[in-house]
């Protein structure tokens, strides 16, 4: 259903002329859509990891806004036929999917950057929290030890007093090891106490430098 | 016309559907032609009743969902517009009550639709295949009608006039609606009464 512009009509080489116009000083490069062509070394392996924990939650539906981090996890939900991927404008949106799916009888967890999770506030509270909905969210916890990015840093600073404040349960998930486990306590919990669960998916789980 | 007898019209369609709606005076008036277990009032997080509308439609493709919204809430989740055209579920019509203000402040502070903002137009440049501008309680039933039967995803904006009732109190606590509503959807599934256990996977 949706139009897509291919991959490869998009990509141009690092540092190479494009449409045979001018140089290009400044070595564009336009993202891939999937994972190959990806430049950032984001964890294939640990993503993997995380998926099929997913899938043995039972987790039927992801809601995403696509960030870095995340690019092979949405590259895993694509190629997935079982899988119902909601691409969002907003990560707030995944909150009201997120309900709606459960209503519906249907697991569900959001994807999304600690950015997204501040941008969901709202909803979290508003709706996800007085109707007592389980949500379980990924979010990746850009901005802490490690980042090199300016603009990542003050999201990454209230991540989790913004979490604690909220009242929400969370874990970090740090090494892949222990991700199985932890995302099949995180639902269990989530479920039962009919409140949204964090999992932090973090640097040293899903970047490899 | 007013929104009540908007809502009239198109009650015997919204009665044997699944319904979600936006907060405020929209709950107040449906819960007042006649509650029914299918019906979700989402009180508060406004703009995203649509978002709820379109995980229940996605997740469940067999039933058909309405989700009852606002002016004020959409114009706080324009976003949605498009990622409900993005997924295009066949199973969703999203009726906007369009009376130009945000009326349960308790003045009536216009929005941008009182100055040229046209969610109709706006939905279709979103790419919603099927959109449209109804004034009166019969043409927005026709064209409700005319979405469910085309099982196409449909936005359709009502204008109706700012006005409301006295009270927006239901009686009928929100996490009493919640789970009669999440039990009738099980019921439907299960294709028996609605306080039959699931019989999926455990929960």
């Amino acid at each position: 259903m949706e139009k897509r512009i291919s991959a490869t009509s998009r990509r141009s080489e690092h540092g190479a002329r494009r449409d045979g116009g001018a140089p290009d000083p400044l070595g564009y490069t336009a993202p891939a859509e999937g994972s190959e062509g990806n430049p950032m070394p984001v964890s294939a392996a640990s993503s993997k990891v995380v998926y099929e924990g997913l899938k043995e939650c039972g987790i039927r539906l992801l809601s995403v806004l696509p960030e870095t981090w995340l690019v092979h996890l949405v590259s895993l939900a694509e190629a997935d036929p079982d899988m119902i991927l909601v691409r969002l404008a907003k990560e707030e949106e995944g909150v009201g999917v997120s309900v709606g799916a459960h209503l519906a009888g249907m697991r569900s967890a959001m994807l999304m950057q600690n950015h997204g999770l501040l941008a969901s506030v709202n909803g979290i509270v508003s709706l996800a929290q007085l109707y007592r909905v389980p949500l379980l969210m990924l979010v990746s916890y850009r901005g802490g030890f490690g980042e090199e990015h300016p603009w990542q840093t003050e999201g990454g600073g209230v991540t989790e007093d913004l979490l604690r404040a909220l009242r929400i349960p969370y874990l970090p998930l740090a090494r892949a090891g222990e991700v199985a486990a932890r995302l099949r306590q995180a639902l269990t919990l989530a479920e039962a106490s009919l409140r949204p669960v964090a999992l932090l998916l973090c640097r040293d789980l899903m970047w490899e430098e | 016309m007013l929104r009540l007898e908007a809502m009239r019209a198109i009650y015997p369609l919204l009665a044997e559907r699944v319904v979600v709606t936006n907060m405020g005076a929209a709950p107040a008036e449906l819960f007042s032609l006649g509650h029914r277990p299918g019906f979700f009032y989402v009180e508060h997080s406004m703009g995203l009743v649509s978002s709820v509308a379109l995980g229940i439609a996605l997740a469940r493709p067999e039933l058909e969902v309405v989700a009852l919204d606002g002016d004020g809430s959409v114009l706080m989740n324009l976003g949605t517009l498009t990622t409900l055209a993005r997924h295009r579920p066949q199973n969703l019509l999203h009726v906007i009550f369009d009376n130009e203000v945000l009326l349960s402040v308790g003045r009536s502070f216009s929005t941008a639709t009182a100055t040229g903002s046209d969610l109709a137009a706006i939905a279709a440049a979103a790419g919603v295949p099927r959109t449209g501008t109804c004034h009166t309680p019969g043409s927005l039933a026709a064209a409700c009608r005319e979405a469910l039967a085309a099982r196409q995803l449909a936005v359709l904006v009502a204008k109706v006039e700012p006005v409301g009732p006295a009270s927006y109190f239901i009686d009928l606590h929100l996490l009493e609606n919640r789970f009669q509503f999440e039990r009738y959807l099980r019921s439907l599934r299960c294709g028996g009464e609605a306080d039959q256990a699931p019989t999926g996977e455990p929960r």
